[in-house]
């Protein structure tokens, strides 16, 4: 049954006009302008404005650069989001099993959660550092010299590896509070049928927890995709010439510094409509959930 | 004097299914009604409408001579005791219970009296400073009441109040209502679905079925003369024997074997007979039954026999001896009853 | 078939048995979680021990473990230095406006979702629905990839370089709405029906009762929403560009660049920075560790 609903002419807009206010302000006006804007070419010296169709879209998605900004951002996203999550689970198994010192384990796994991206990227930008950097001698090692800010590739290794990091907190905390939200009386009945622990979570644990990793992947694509800004500005420094970036940053790029409004604007578009799509899949996994309860 | 009026009351849901179809009652001073009908029925509803929390499609709703239809819940002088009794969880029992005085702006001197009153009448005094979450059941049903109390209202209203309790304290706390709403000598009205709840407890019996009233009565007019099938079934444990029959100028034909009967009715109709109106006899030579399944409760047994095709249930004193075999059946008959099988209506 | 598997099984078993048993201890999840642990807190450990060296010591030989010794010294001077372009702004100014930022962030946010879950949830009223999927569509576009147009419609209002322009933007997003929402459906109903025959209005439900009773769920999420308000970046990197409205993490790459810009870097001091960055946030999270993991599983729920 529905709840019962007090009835108020005036009350509940009362009540909802601070968010709408906020909403129609900094969110639907900036959102239409992306929209309109990003079928226009704007000069940014005499502020004219023409309409070009789609064109801003075709150069967009035709041009090298972003081709090879999308590529990159995509083996980005499908890094961090793997290994974040595969780290996270191993972490929040062992976690779950052990009982002494479960706490202590848990606060120190979470602390990283608490890290702002920028901060992550400065951390990264020492850790990576020519002069000073112990990674970088640890990759000399192994015989890699790694030049971040001069290798492409280097750079991008050092995006993952402080990405990945900064999100494997988040994971962990998933997992683990789902790993604990399987009922006891499961876990006893699966070691009364099965003995090999290893099988165990493959057949049972695992398919238990499918739809939170289900969930999460969606939330670790996001956070791949747009939350890693601030790590990405700090190693690119601000010579991102060489350096690989991600989709946002590229908005955040030509819209800021190259002036390109429709450009940008086009690509923040495209950018939406990957969120839609990615939040239709996660509604469909919600209504799954629902199902499985 | 009339405390309460139900008028052909009617409830229609905006997606067009009609709850209730039509209901009048009347709950006079003091007295205890009860409404009570399997899940479904309308009884919440017809309650939650004399609340205020459910609008009245259609008819009216009177209260102490005035038709409250349009009236907020808290101007009707109702106070209403929830299924699970929906205490605030934060606030003290000093504070559940003075809530709704505080909201109608009463004295503080009143509102103390009158908790302490309440308190000591149900005997929570102690636990006026404790949360809800530190009593246990029945302690917060006590609250729940001492929290319709304190509002001196026109009519208590409750909603199956003692369904979240075991089965002793349930016994219990059903003679502690009964009671304490005698002793207030105010109006109720009480719903359930459990008829035991029903007889003991009511001064009147409002039976209802599919949104509709099958029969209004004292407890022993329900039990003693059952409107129409559906009564004789839900009320009275275990149910009425109904077994289908026809009536002719020979007499009732139950699946072959006739039995004597003077009415002037004729075609098919739904025999009745209570468990514990019928005997059973060594003497075969009347009505046989076959017996089947004996369940022994103590003090007596329920026992299930075939008479023909249909099956029959006689209660019988755990004194007399195991029957067993085949046996025959006996009754007075003035304690059968006939019901027309189409209308389910008594004869 | 069901013999074969239980053969291949025992082996198994039996390793799964001796990694388990030493002393009832669990050794291969305790070696997990160092490892892990390692990972996790040694960049951090890191950092911070380096922050206590002498920055001509650290050009030299490379980051450091161990207790430098500088430790006041370094953290002082980035407290109180004043740096920047303009030489304004010091540390101590950045940390303010840092909270200034996760508290007002996480009360609007609180405030303006909890009004605004409460008239969905107990209201009936016409513009329901179309309200609920305009905030629902909030969720779909995340600031990140309107910040142009974000950006010109506050330079337009005149709000660039305010606290107002750096937080109402941010409160845009209906994350906490969805959270209130959910937790006041979760609400008996019986609760405001009883309320109502105790004479309770629509405003006098909200605060007698709705307002107590979610006590938890709104530390939860000023918790939560103190530590993402407090991690901002990439709105305040726009929005600011006058020193004196610089957060912490907002001021971070110029501060650096600026430090590591000098002959000698000053590796110390931007990584004094960057932990001074992140310890309130941090022990917020883990002071209400409970609380924080309550709020941020059950908001995604």
């Amino acid at each position: 049954m529905d709840k019962a609903q007090f009835s108020s002419p005036w009350m509940p807009y009362l009540l909802l006009m601070p968010q709408m206010l906020i909403i129609a302000i900094f969110f639907l006006w900036p959102a239409a302008e992306a929209i309109r804007s990003s079928f226009f070419l704007e000069d940014p010296f005499f502020g004219k404005a023409t309409f070009v169709g789609i064109d801003n879209y075709r150069d967009a998605l035709t041009g090298s650069d972003y081709q090879r900004t999308a590529w990159f951002t995509a083996l980005f996203t499908i890094l961090v989001a793997l290994i974040s999550l595969g780290l996270g689970l191993m972490f929040a198994v062992s976690a779950d099993r052990v009982l002494r010192g479960q706490s202590t384990y848990k606060t120190l796994l979470m602390w990283v959660y608490a890290i702002a991206p920028p901060v992550a990227g400065l951390i990264g930008v020492m850790l990576f550092d020519q002069h000073i950097g112990p990674l970088v001698d640890f990759a000399a090692l192994f015989g890699w010299d790694m030049r971040i800010g001069v290798n492409y590739w280097d750079t991008g290794t050092a995006m993952i590896i402080v990405a990945t990091w900064k999100q494997i907190p988040y994971n962990f905390i998933f997992f683990l509070s789902g790993l604990q939200s399987i009922p006891s009386s499961v876990k006893e009945a699966a070691s009364i049928d099965c003995r090999s622990e290893f099988r165990r979570f493959w057949t049972i644990t695992f398919p238990l927890l499918a739809p939170t990793s289900f969930f999460l992947l969606i939330l670790n694509i996001t956070y791949a995709m747009f939350e890693t800004f601030g790590t990405i500005d700090l190693i690119v420094k601000d010579q991102p010439g060489n350096s690989p970036v991600t989709l946002v940053y590229k908005v955040y790029r030509d819209g800021f510094r190259g002036n390109d409004l429709g450009g940008s604007s086009a690509q923040s578009v495209i950018l939406m409509l990957i969120v839609l799509a990615l939040t239709i899949v996660q509604f469909r996994l919600i209504e799954r959930r629902v199902h499985y309860n | 004097m009339t405390t309460l009026r139900i008028k052909n009351a009617r409830k229609v849901y905006p997606n067009g299914a009609e709850a209730v179809k039509g209901v009048s009652v009347d709950v006079e001073e003091g007295e205890l009604v009860v409404f009570v009908g399997p899940s479904g029925c309308g009884k919440s509803t017809l309650l939650r409408m004399v609340a205020g929390l459910e609008s009245v499609t259609e008819g009216e709703i009177e209260l102490a001579g005035r038709v409250v239809n349009d009236l907020e819940p808290a101007d009707r002088n109702i106070a209403m005791v929830f299924q699970n009794y929906a205490l605030y969880p934060h606030m003290s029992v000093r504070k559940n219970l003075a809530y709704g005085l505080k909201n109608r702006k009463t004295p503080n001197a009143e509102i103390n009296s009158r908790v302490d009153d309440a308190a000591k009448l149900l005997q929570i005094s102690e636990f006026l400073d404790r949360k809800p979450s530190q009593l246990s059941g029945g302690q917060r049903q006590r609250v729940a009441m001492g929290r319709a109390i304190v509002r001196k209202p026109a009519i208590f209203l409750f909603d199956e109040p003692l369904s979240n309790l075991d089965a002793k304290l349930r016994n219990q706390m059903r003679l502690e209502i009964k009671k304490l709403q005698q002793s207030l000598d105010t109006a109720a009205i009480y719903v359930t679905h459990d008829q035991v709840e029903a007889m003991t407890m009511a001064d009147k019996i409002v039976v209802l079925n599919d949104g509709q009233v099958e029969q209004i009565g004292t407890p022993a007019e329900v039990y003693g003369s059952p409107a129409t099938t559906f009564v004789a079934s839900f009320i009275g444990a275990p149910p009425m024997n109904l077994i289908p029959g026809d009536l002719s100028e020979n007499g009732l034909n139950i699946g072959g074997t006739v039995l004597d009967h003077t009415a002037d009715h004729r075609g098919p109709v739904t025999f009745g007979l209570r468990p514990e109106r019928a005997r059973l006899t060594s003497d075969a030579n009347g009505i046989a039954v076959d017996i089947g399944v004996v369940e022994e409760l103590g003090a007596i047994r329920l026992v299930h026999c075939q008479l023909g095709d249909h099956e029959l249930t006689v209660t019988q004193d755990s004194e007399e001896p195991l029957p067993s075999g085949r046996m025959g059946l006996e009754y007075a008959e003035r304690d059968a009853m006939l019901f027309d099988r189409d209308t389910g209506h008594r004869l | 078939m069901a013999t074969t598997e239980i053969e291949t099984d025992v082996p198994r078993a039996k390793a799964a048995l001796s990694r388990k048993s030493f002393g009832g201890v669990r050794v291969y999840d305790h070696i997990v979680l160092w490892v892990g642990v390692f990972l996790m807190m040694g960049p951090l450990i890191v950092a911070f021990t380096t922050s206590t060296f002498d920055h001509v010591l650290i050009h030299k030989e490379g980051m450091q473990l161990g207790w430098g010794g500088q430790f006041m010294e370094t953290y002082q001077t980035v407290l109180t230095q004043q740096g920047g372009f303009t030489g304004e702004v010091t540390g101590w100014l950045m940390t303010q406006n840092s909270f200034v930022l996760g508290i007002f962030f996480a009360l609007g946010k609180i405030v303006v979702s909890m009004l605004a879950a409460y008239a969905i949830v107990y209201f009936r009223f016409r513009a329901a629905t179309f309200c609920f999927w305009i905030i629902f569509l909030t969720l779909l576009l995340p600031l990140e990839v309107r910040i142009l147009p974000s950006y010109e419609v506050v330079q337009q209002l005149g709000l660039l370089n305010s606290y107002t322009g750096l937080i109402l933007p941010l409160i845009a997003s209906a994350t906490g709405t969805f959270f209130f929402r959910q937790f006041f459906k979760s609400v008996p109903n019986e609760l405001l029906e009883a309320a109502r025959i105790d004479g309770a209005g629509g405003w006098q439900f909200f605060v007698d009762m709705l307002i107590p009773l979610s006590k938890t769920m709104m530390a939860a999420i000023f918790i939560i929403m103190f530590v993402v308000g407090w991690n901002q970046y990439l709105w305040p990197t726009l929005m600011t560009t006058d020193e004196t409205y610089f957060t912490l993490v907002r001021g971070i790459k110029q501060i650096m660049q600026i430090m590591i810009g000098a002959d000698i870097p000053k590796y110390n001091e931007a990584l004094a920075m960057a932990v001074l960055a992140m310890l309130p946030p941090a022990l917020v999270i883990v002071i209400f560790q409970r609380m924080f993991i309550k709020g941020l599983v059950e908001q995604e729920k």
